[in-house]
């Protein structure tokens, strides 16, 4: 679907409207995944492994059955057998076969005619574990000796002779990295390692499920996808998938989290044996413990630069942990790490590992922020020995369409060297610095994706129109479908109502992921549109007497083109539409597809930080982000997917992680503990959106919603250095761990 | 009709399963007969193709589609397949 | 159970309630007032929050039964009928929600705040707004809808 030339004279896109959710939203009416409620509901309660590794030699459920109001008990054995591949691990995570891989790891469940009831019943549900051995960090468990998570579950690009918890395997990358090396004036190889963290969405996962024994379900869920989540479970609990009916309710944040399937297969389950409407609502502490953080790394980059700032190679090892199932996204870290970089001579590894911890799932980019880290840190301490400026080293090496990628083809356009000239034009580069701040600057890049979707445009007698698309909105995008199918109609914004369908009204969705929404479901609306309007024109050729090819579309009415069109008057969009049951029938527009063309986004952060070298505290103070959109249809939108993934990048920098025990067992499942950035936190965030089109979108749309979090790690890390005079390698930086550094250097 | 001969660009971790080859040619008119071929001329290819593969041609990347046309002179290259967050 | 007999959002309400119960599943689940969230159940995220007597609470750490003879303000009564309130509109025009779980505690506890301070600085915002959390927005936003919905109000004081 290429990119329109015509895009010079946009009425509605490029605006600032209201979103049409706003209201339900300020008022508490809007309905999200906890929200709803059925005639005989019950309630379920989840009980959760609490070690990190054990075989599960007994569950004995009898007086949690027996207890006040409990109407229904689940284990493994009342879900699929014979799974395969991804579907058994899922299955394998959403509820534990024979033993217990994490701690939080869901063993049983069981629901009751009130929460409290089923909390109480809970407590008597018996579990007999033999603890096992146990390991949680990466390095560790690639060491001869580790507890092995599950054996065979490596695939054949794993090399010959590595313990059994490495799954996977990546190598990618061309020239000769040791003849670059030779031919630097400096190197610098470094090790660097990052934490787990969590989406750390305020609405925890929830649902309410209805499934009888004919095999019928209805759910009600908060996810990303609510497609997949028919799919998945469908499959985990053995019915057909046309049978099971999916709506998503209003989504309290994902940012990849809610991609992944949790806790709705058990609720089926349950619905199913006790033949009632089953809530389910996941506990703060579960949804730390036992959905999907991100991965957790181990990396070692290599650098080499000359006197003048060109890079003459690079290499990078990553290790990445993804619990105790495949998918950490270590290829995307090791696709990613150079990305911005225009080399000759560049390779990436990538291991992907399992241990003792939850199902990993994406948190916006997956795999990419932590390469960015990792890299950025290193190219800013080549800069700093080198007396070169970190913008103009950046430019000096970028990517730049027909450049060589590291992981292979050549570039189509792309705007990462925009990002840079406009980072390094902004006022935040040239401001001076306050005493005893850093200040730090990192690039970063993401994929994005296309994905299957469909679409639906239907019009109203009144020339309204009923746009149902089926990506849950996750940052705003239904404002951005009714501008888009607004500017195509040539109506106003407020004549057109988005909704998002349920998995029994339109034709497949992919997830909401991979910052394809706006993107996809976009260029599905467009379409859509389109379509509609050939069939407006149809309508209005026939009641003229004239030829289709005769009538053109303008500013939301027929009119006749050409010489021989004869003279008629405009049909407006509602003449027609209040018509057209008698001329034809309803007139739907629609588009069905797997766009492929989505543009990737680069983005250059600048971030101030100053440390306190008594306490080892970290504020920031100014941020600016600069990204590629390729074409921004909401922009105050956009400024809010750069200044959202900016925030969770500072938590990520400064405070955030997964903290185990020497017992393996999460110790800090909790806001108080995993804390993430406040209020009083952060400063303002500047955004500036730079618009290098994507030729593969009409409107030269990109994604945005995952490169923001990029960029953060690396930037703020260069900031700390920076500050604090010593370079860190390892995040969260929290304030015990600046002290650590600064005793180190004898400060 | 006689398909073109299009050279597909491996990441350096599949060389192995490749005989050793950093790109292969195949006879193939669209991606999906392209992945088939691979996997006809490297049967050990099979597993990584399967486990999901986005192609890029001429810079372009396509996440998942069997249906793109390829062609000789193409700079085409297996990816890892994309997902998101 | 407990009988519980209660003013919320200006209108007399009563319900029955487990001692064990909070006031936030009493607001849902009694009085189907599911604009008030639980986020985490243990006070640390504000997305409870409502006032007593005036004054900011997590719900989720105030028992069902200590409302009784108090009142009780949730988001669904700051806008009157079909006007709504500055803050509403504010955040509606500046953007300062995306996906809106954290925008009914946040307005509660914006309202208490302006009420108490028609004037406040930046810093001042940030801080009694710091019990909120928000993860989308990055709190930029959410700022600089508070103040201009501060400004406003002053201005039509």
């Amino acid at each position: 679907m290429a990119f329109d030339e015509k895009t010079g004279a946009f009425k509605v896109v490029g605006t600032r409207p209201d979103r049409p959710d706003g209201v339900d939203k300020v008022t508490g009416r809007a309905r999200f995944g906890a929200d709803a409620s059925a005639p005989g509901m019950l309630h379920a309660v989840i009980i959760r492994s609490p070690h990190a590794h054990a075989r599960i030699v007994k569950i004995d459920t009898s007086k949690a059955e027996a207890a006040k109001g409990v109407k229904a008990v689940v284990t493994r054995v009342d879900f699929a057998a014979g799974l395969k591949g991804e579907p058994w691990n899922i299955l394998e995570n959403v509820i534990a076969g024979d033993t217990a891989l994490y701690d939080g790891h869901a063993v049983c469940a069981l629901a009751a005619t009130s929460l409290l009831a089923a909390k109480d019943a809970a407590k008597l549900v018996e579990v007999t574990y033999e603890v096992l051995p146990h390991v949680t960090d990466v390095d560790a468990a690639m060491q001869d000796g580790a507890p092995v998570i599950r054996e065979g579950a490596a695939d054949s690009s794993v090399p010959a002779g590595m313990h059994p918890n490495v799954v996977r395997y990546h190598e990618s990358g061309h020239g000769d990295p040791d003849e670059g090396f030779a031919e630097a004036d400096l190197v610098i190889e470094d090790h660097f390692v990052t934490e787990a963290t969590h989406q750390g969405y305020i609405e925890p996962h929830a649902c309410l499920a209805t499934l009888g024994g004919d095999g019928r379900g209805e759910l009600w869920c908060c996810t990303q996808g609510h497609w997949n989540v028919q799919k998945v479970c469908a499959a985990l609990l053995g019915i057909e998938t046309s049978k099971l009916r999916v709506a998503a309710s209003e989504i309290g944040g994902g940012f990849g989290g809610k991609t992944a399937v949790f806790i709705e297969p058990v609720a089926l389950a349950l619905s199913r044996k006790a033949n009632r409407p089953v809530k389910l609502v996941m506990p703060r502490a579960d949804v730390f413990r036992a959905t999907g953080p991100t991965a957790s790394t181990s990396m070692d980059v290599r650098i080499g630069m000359k006197k003048d700032g060109t890079i003459t190679a690079a290499s990078g090892v990553f290790r990445c942990q993804g619990g105790a199932f495949p998918g950490a996204p270590m290829e995307f870290t090791a696709m990613c790490a150079f990305a911005p970089y225009n080399l000759k001579h560049v390779r990436q590894v990538g291991y992907d590992v399992m241990t003792n911890r939850p199902k990993q799932a994406a948190y916006r980019a997956p795999g990419s922020p932590m390469a960015a880290f990792a890299v950025e840190s290193v190219i800013d301490e080549l800069c700093n020995r080198l007396e070169l400026d970190p913008i103009e080293v950046r430019l000096k090496n970028a990517s730049r369409e027909g450049t060589k990628a590291s992981f292979g083809p050549k570039w189509d356009r792309i705007g990462l060297v925009e990002t840079l000239e406009a980072a390094k034009a902004h006022p935040h580069y040239a401001a001076p610095l306050a005493p005893g701040a850093g200040r730090g600057v990192s690039c970063g890049f993401w994929f994005n994706h296309g994905g299957e979707t469909a679409v639906q445009l239907a019009l109203s007698e009144d020339g309204t129109v009923q746009l149902s698309v089926g990506t849950p909105d996750i940052g705003g995008s239904r404002a951005s479908m009714c501008m888009m199918a607004a500017e195509e109609l040539g109506i106003p914004y407020e004549d057109v109502r988005t909704t998002i369908a349920d998995t029994a009204t339109l034709g497949y969705n992919e997830i909401s992921h991979g910052s394809r929404v706006t993107y996809a479901s976009g260029l599905a609306t467009i379409e859509a549109a389109r379509d509609t309007i050939r069939k407006l024109c149809r309508r209005s050729a026939d009641k003229w007497g004239i030829d289709p090819e005769a009538v053109e579309w303008r500013d939301g009415a027929a009119y006749p083109a050409g010489p021989n069109a004869g003279d008629h008057d405009p049909l407006p969009i509602r003449e027609i539409a209040r018509r057209m049951g008698r001329t034809g029938g309803p007139i739907v527009g629609h588009y069905e597809a797997t766009p492929e063309g989505a543009g990737v986004s680069f983005a250059t952060h600048i971030v101030d930080a100053e440390v306190d070298r008594e306490t080892g505290a970290t504020k920031v103070t100014r941020y600016t982000v600069v990204q590629d959109a390729g074409k921004a249809i909401h922009p105050t939108y956009v400024e809010g997917q750069y200044q959202g993934g900016a925030a969770q990048g500072i938590g990520w920098a400064l405070n955030e992680e997964y903290i185990y025990g020497a017992d393996g067992r999460l110790q800090n499942a909790g806001f108080l503990d995993y804390r993430i950035p406040v209020a009083s936190d952060l400063p303002m965030i500047d955004t500036v959106i730079v618009e290098v089109p994507n030729p593969g979108h009409p409107y030269g749309v990109r994604g945005v919603g995952e490169t923001s979090i990029c960029p953060p790690l690396a930037a703020i890390a260069n900031a700390v250095s920076n500050a604090a005079g010593v370079r860190m390698r390892q995040l969260p930086m929290r304030p015990s761990r600046i002290l650590e550094a600064l005793e180190g250097q004898g400060s | 009709m006689v398909k073109p001969l299009v050279k597909v660009h491996l990441w350096s971790g599949l060389r192995a399963l490749a005989g050793g080859h950093a790109a292969v040619e195949v006879r193939a008119a669209t991606v999906g007969q392209m992945l088939d071929a691979l996997i006809e001329a490297h049967p050990a290819l099979e597993e990584a193709i399967d486990a999901g593969v986005s192609v890029s041609i001429d810079g372009k990347i396509y996440g998942q589609g069997l249906t793109q046309a390829v062609a000789e002179g193409q700079e085409i290259y297996l990816l890892q397949r994309i997902k998101g967050g | 159970m407990i009988h519980v007999n209660t003013t919320v959002n200006g209108d007399p309400a009563e319900f029955l309630c487990e001692p064990r119960e909070t006031l936030l599943d009493a607001l849902r689940d009694r009085l189907d007032l599911t604009g008030a969230k639980e986020g985490c159940g243990t006070g640390d995220c504000g997305a409870c929050t409502v006032t007593l007597d005036g004054r900011p609470v997590c719900s989720c750490l105030v028992l069902a039964a200590e409302a009784d003879g108090r009142e009780v303000g949730t988001v669904e009564g700051i806008a009157r009928g079909e006007a709504l309130h500055p803050l509403q509109r504010k955040f509606i025009e500046h953007a300062a929600l995306q996906c809106g779980i954290c925008t009914p505690g946040i307005l509660v506890a914006a309202k208490a705040l302006l009420e108490k301070t028609p004037d406040p600085s930046e810093t001042e915002v940030r801080y009694w707004l710091a019990g909120n959390l928000c993860r989308c927005t990055g709190y930029d936003k959410i700022i600089r809808a508070v103040m201009d919905a501060a400004a406003e109000m002053r201005e039509n004081a």
